[in-house]
């Protein structure tokens, strides 16, 4: 947003391939990860337990699932401030539908559905109209959840077939890992390979390094992204039945302000904001960073409301560091030298 | 150059006149609306706090940035202020004043700080100060909560009462809209801003002080929430650890909605400012054209995007004429 010298940090790729990983964001939110969860079971009495990797995925299962969309539309230079409405506009809609009638199956397809096309207004207004996508999902946030809302007012719908909420809450055999990781473990990989290893992949990492160059060497700028909006808005709505199913309730408020929970767990796992800089393994850590904090805190007694303070300090210092470390690194490596600056001398 | 400043005029009145159009009809369907001392009170004085925020909000985008933590500093300030009249009896009004604006100040003065030090972007650094601040509210708060009764007196009638008619929340809110507003139009440091805001690079090589500047416009969103939460005290009694919650968007509708263009360089804080009128007018305006409230929300959706989408036809509009003008010269 602040369009000061947006330092782009290139990877040196003269360093050997193992000193490249070790040096890497990725591997520095994977480390913390691990350090959380190894002090965590030593000083959490009843954190080294397999309960309480159940209720930590079937908490974090949203941010887990929206999180993978947003992270190929941050690494664009775009961003989608609506998701959380989605999921409320989903629940709702599985919700009233249920009411009158429609089994779940059905309900669910038409809550994708509208996912799909919530999805589609903002790759439209954004691609189509030209409109900055950080206003115009400001306006969508207000919108979906305002359509959910009105459309159930106070009401919740809680009505619903055990059977499906049971799924939702239901673990793989006799483990203690609930079914619903199953569906993140697929869609991780769909979004993984579709990130780093298509050509697809690649243009979205050019689009975030330099949209001019990009379509210059003939990436659809404007189909990548207006793919990359439906696939958030179908997997915010994916994300809205599952959260409808695991509470057993639709409401028009559900999930309200997840979207800021998404972002700071995609930042934090070090995509860049400026676009063309990420990598979805950083990201799942990232989220379970977040998550695993959260939950270790809540059994040591600790107030829930303390993981805003550690989730907003942690997103600054991540971001704050790594940019610190890039000056003092630039200093270090060559004084004065501008090298690997411009996105055209990268080739 | 008249015709520019004929077109920025023509967006102001454009929402102005979307303004009105509500209040009248309004009015028309129920009189009571403005032609009561409360409807004519209320239509006033529910706006002036977004009003406050929305005028910081529109600065800071001004320079290309975002404030997101607003509601936060809000929220803070607002149990602040309810903590000194508790802790420090008798505490003078004008200094809970100076402390409120002084806090709020010293929390945009953070945030600013960290986006102008460390070239990292507005959008993640008070994303994460907006939950930051809020947990440490949380924190400080706990379920504990200011009740109108521990607040004195003549602050909560400070609150509530009118001047000629005019509530004192208004006045304040006004008073600090047209100091923003003469001083981004007169002002060399204002205009800076603009400029700031248009294109950073170009700034920064023409010598501005490009991190001074956004430091300021940061102290100056902050310090306004911080004028606003002790105004909230005041005109709510009641203050929890969820007070603000969610105003940020509301406060970038407002200006976005006023004119405000989110990259920077473009719009007023008199559009953020109606803005912000339009915004919370709507929302009183809806029950009594037989809309049911909860569709409020939608309505502002539908409100932003079509802002933004009226900007964006404006623009295109405003450069094809100036490639004719050139063309034609």
């Amino acid at each position: 947003m602040t369009g000061t010298t947006a330092a782009r940090t290139y990877r040196d790729y003269s360093q050997p391939l193992w000193r490249r990983l070790l040096i890497s964001r990725e591997a520095a939110v994977i480390g913390a990860l691990a350090l959380v969860i190894v002090v965590s079971m030593i000083s959490v009495r009843a954190f080294a337990q397999p309960i309480t990797i159940t209720y930590l995925f079937l908490d974090i299962a949203p941010i887990l699932l929206i999180a993978l969309p947003m992270t190929l539309v941050i690494i664009t230079g775009e961003i989608d401030l609506s998701v959380a409405s989605i999921v409320g506009l989903s629940s709702v809609t599985v919700g009233v539908l249920h009411q009158n009638g429609m089994p779940i199956p059905a309900a669910a397809l038409v809550a994708l559905l509208v996912g799909l096309i919530a999805g589609a207004i903002n790759g439209a207004l954004i691609t189509m109209v030209g409109l900055p996508s950080l206003a115009v999902t400001i306006g969508t946030l207000a919108l979906y959840r305002g359509l959910a809302v009105g459309l159930l007012g106070t009401t919740a719908v809680t009505e619903f077939n055990k059977f499906w909420t049971d799924i939702a809450k239901s673990k793989i055999g006799d483990t203690a890992i609930p079914s619903v990781v199953i569906l993140i473990v697929v869609l991780a990989l769909v979004f993984g390979i579709l990130l780093h290893f298509t050509t697809f992949g690649r243009g979205i990492f050019a689009i975030g390094l330099s949209p001019e160059a990009a379509r210059f060497s003939g990436v659809n700028v404007e189909r990548t992204k207006f793919i990359l909006f439906m696939l958030s808005g179908v997997v915010s709505a994916l994300a809205g039945i599952y959260y409808t199913l695991r509470f057993g309730s639709a409401r028009g408020d559900n999930a309200t302000g997840l979207e800021l929970s998404v972002i700071a767990a995609v930042l934090l796992g070090g995509v860049s904001i400026f676009g063309g800089r990420g990598a979805l393994p950083g990201v799942l850590a990232g989220v379970l960073l977040i998550g695993t904090l959260a939950s270790a805190l809540r059994l040591a007694n600790v107030t829930s409301d303390v993981i805003n303070v550690i989730t907003g300090t942690l997103l600054i210092a991540s971001v704050v560091g790594t940019s610190f470390l890039a000056w003092a690194r630039n200093k270090r490596a060559r004084p004065g030298g501008t090298r690997g600056n411009s996105p055209t001398a990268t080739g | 150059m008249k015709m520019l400043s004929k077109l920025i005029k023509a967006r102001e009145t454009g929402i102005m006149i979307a303004l009105v159009l509500v209040v009248v009809v309004a009015t028309a369907r129920n009189p009571t609306f403005l032609f009561s001392p409360d409807g004519f009170r209320d239509l006033l004085l529910t706006p002036s706090i977004l009003l406050l925020l929305a005028v910081g909000q529109a600065i800071v985008i001004i320079t290309r940035s975002v404030d997101l933590s607003v509601g936060s500093v809000l929220g803070l300030t607002a149990y602040l202020t309810g903590r000194l009249f508790i802790d420090l009896p008798g505490i003078p009004i004008i200094a809970v004043f100076l402390i409120g604006i002084i806090f709020g100040g010293l929390l945009g003065l953070i945030n600013g700080a960290l986006v102008a030090f460390a070239k990292v972007p507005a959008l993640v650094i008070t994303l994460g100060t907006l939950y930051a601040y809020r947990g440490i509210n949380v924190l400080w708060t706990g379920s504990d909560r200011i009740n109108g009764s521990d607040l004195p007196s003549a602050f909560l009638s400070l609150g509530t009462s009118s001047l000629f008619g005019i509530p004192w929340l208004t006045i304040i809110a006004l008073v600090v809209l047209v100091a923003a507003g003469w001083f981004l139009r007169t002002q060399r440091a204002g205009r800076e801003l603009y400029a700031i805001g248009s294109d950073p690079e170009a700034a920064n090589l023409y010598g501005l002080k490009v991190t001074q500047r956004v430091l300021v416009a940061f102290i100056f969103s902050g310090a306004l929430a911080g004028l606003a939460g002790v105004l909230y005290a005041a005109r709510y009694g009641t203050v929890s650890s969820q007070a603000g919650v969610n105003l940020e968007l509301q406060a970038v509708g407002a200006a976005v909605i006023g004119g405000v263009a989110i990259f920077g360089g473009s719009g007023t804080v008199w559009g953020a400012a109606i803005g912000a009128f339009l915004l919370l007018t709507i929302n009183r305006a809806l029950p009594i054209l037989g809309v049911q409230d909860f569709w409020q929300r939608a309505v502002v959706g539908v409100l932003i995007i079509g802002a933004i989408v009226l900007d964006r036809v404006l623009a295109v509009r405003q450069s094809r004429k100036l490639l004719e003008m050139r063309d034609e010269s």
